[in-house]
């Protein structure tokens, strides 16, 4: 597998705060990679590196081949990158289809209409409520809503930040298993960030952790599950 | 009778002017949260330039449109030079900015304009409107100009790729450049808009108050007590606002307080939206999370 996304040695900083510390790694082509911490270990601010919305990034970052590390936030989105951050990111104001045609905003090809009806198939209660308030949504419903948009961008590499936070089970779950239909539908790899390490490890193929801003470890998800340590500090059996 | 008609289709074709300063208002408002105290300053030497413009020979409507076009530019400059650089900064840093431009601009044409009372030419033709007793040709002009204006600001928000954008970005900028709209350009297009805007209410009203630096400060006052009356953060209520304010303003002027104390009208308008509606008639009062 070819690597599409690849940190080399990157310490991020919030002012006098560092974050991360040489940060190394890899996202294949195609695949699910999981990064999995406790919180404030660096997951987010990882995620935000890639993106550029750090004031404070040092190391390489490299995208399919492009060196993306001192790019605007909004050149790498037009790369192929789609962010659903943290918080989710809701147009609040707007409706929940306006919200997908934000996340269109850069494509000019004719594939927007289909493209809108392939997200109503994955999520159909956003069909519903295309013409609401998409600040009225439920929690789950604006996940939903947020993964979609950033679909729209028809990215080749998704960066999910804890889609699973703050939802009830049930939502978490049928969010989870969209995201694989998603993954074998589309040439689309993602990196999840996630507190949640039993459900992210069952989705992913490939897994990292952090710790107070390092990666200590990484390897093929499976293997990552059966380490002892990760059991009992992650997975708490 | 015939005079309360001809008052309130009078303060109708107001009404219109106050509107479009209303919507240039809420428009920065939107991106800033601040109210651009030089609006009415940038659209009063945008008519200065329209009248140069006229003055040297140029049509009437040439010059409408190239008026247009140099104060869209401006609007986008200004906003690249002087506002980028304290976008960041605190909210005192940018009033002064505003503050400062507006000086800048009543001094700049001042200087190469002069002080002397210049009168701005109309379109329209003189005299009453097809021999109706209520309205002036000018005013059905300046209402026709007006509302055209306004509505072709809400199908560009409503129904363009682009406005969508701008929408976007000035509600959630991070969101926004995650999605790969360049929110730099964005705002600054806001600002041109704002600019051609507010020029055209200018020499919309221009015939009516005459041209002098000075021109716009009532009617700056009108179209802020409009905006807020109808919500500073929504600018259809914003547009209706500045409409409503301007017929209760020509009827209280003529009925109720007599012309001197119209503008203390506004002003008391002002006053009791922030006391007793702060969002206004059809903002949104903000929630906060806590």
């Amino acid at each position: 597998m070819k690597p599409i996304l690849e940190l080399r040695r990157v310490d991020a900083a919030y002012g006098p705060k560092q974050i991360l510390k040489a940060v190394d790694l890899t996202v294949e082509e195609y695949g699910i990679t999981t990064l999995l911490g406790a919180n404030g270990a660096g997951k987010t601010t990882t995620l935000r590196a890639i993106c550029n919305m750090i004031p404070r990034v040092s190391g390489e970052i490299w995208f399919a081949g492009k060196r993306i590390d001192r790019k605007a936030t909004e050149e790498i989105a037009r790369l192929g990158i789609a962010h659903v951050p943290d918080g989710r990111g809701t147009f609040v104001d707007l409706t929940v289809e306006e919200n997908l045609r934000i996340g269109a905003y850069t494509r000019r090809d004719k594939g927007l209409a289909a493209d809108l009806e392939r997200m109503y198939t994955y999520f159909p209660r956003l069909k519903e409520r295309r013409r609401q308030q998409a600040g009225k949504l439920s929690g789950g419903e604006q996940q939903m809503l947020a993964i979609s948009r950033a679909l729209m961008l028809q990215p080749t590499l998704l960066l999910l930040d804890e889609p699973s936070f703050g939802l009830a089970p049930l939502a978490v779950q049928e969010i989870f298993q969209m995201l694989r239909t998603i993954n074998q539908d589309g040439s689309v790899a993602m990196l999840l960030v996630e507190q949640n390490a039993s459900i992210a490890l069952e989705l992913a193929d490939r897994a990292y952790l952090i710790e107070t801003g390092c990666v200590i470890t990484g390897g093929p998800a499976a293997i990552i599950a059966r380490d002892d340590a990760v059991r009992r500090a992650y997975l708490g059996y | 009778m015939q005079s309360f008609w001809q008052q309130l289709l009078s303060g109708l074709a107001n009404g219109g002017v106050y509107a479009c300063i209303a919507l240039a208002l809420v428009m920065i408002y939107k991106a800033t949260h601040l109210v651009n105290f030089a609006q009415g300053e940038m659209a009063m030497f945008s008519t200065y330039i329209a009248w140069a413009m006229i003055d040297s020979g140029l049509p009437y409507w040439a010059a409408f449109g190239l008026t247009l076009v140099v104060s869209f530019v401006g609007g986008i400059v200004i906003e690249r030079l002087v506002i980028r650089p304290v976008e960041q900064g605190p909210v005192l840093s940018i009033v002064i900015v505003f503050v400062g431009l507006l000086l800048v601009f009543n001094s700049l044409a001042g200087l190469i304009f002069g002080y002397t009372i210049k009168s701005f030419p109309s379109p329209f033709p003189s005299g009453a409107w097809y021999g109706s007793k209520y309205m002036s040709s000018h005013e059905v002009g300046m209402i026709v100009v007006t509302l055209t204006i306004l509505v072709v600001v809400f199908v560009f928000f409503r129904f363009t790729r682009l406005g969508l954008a701008m929408r976007a970005a000035a509600q959630n900028p991070i969101s926004s450049r995650l999605a790969g709209i360049r929110v730099g350009r964005m705002l600054a297009l806001g600002w041109g808009l704002a600019g051609a805007i507010g020029a055209a209410a200018g020499m919309m009203a221009a015939p009516i108050v005459y041209l002098d630096p000075n021109m716009m400060s009532g009617i700056l006052l009108y179209g802020f007590a409009g905006a807020l009356l109808g919500g500073i953060d929504n600018p259809w209520g914003a547009a209706l606002g500045g409409i409503f304010v301007g017929i209760l303003e020509n009827l209280a002027g003529a009925y109720v307080v007599g012309t001197e104390l119209k503008l203390t009208l506004a002003l008391a308008i002002i006053v009791s939206v922030l006391v007793f509606k702060p969002a206004g008639l059809f903002g949104q009062a903000p929630v906060v999370r806590v």
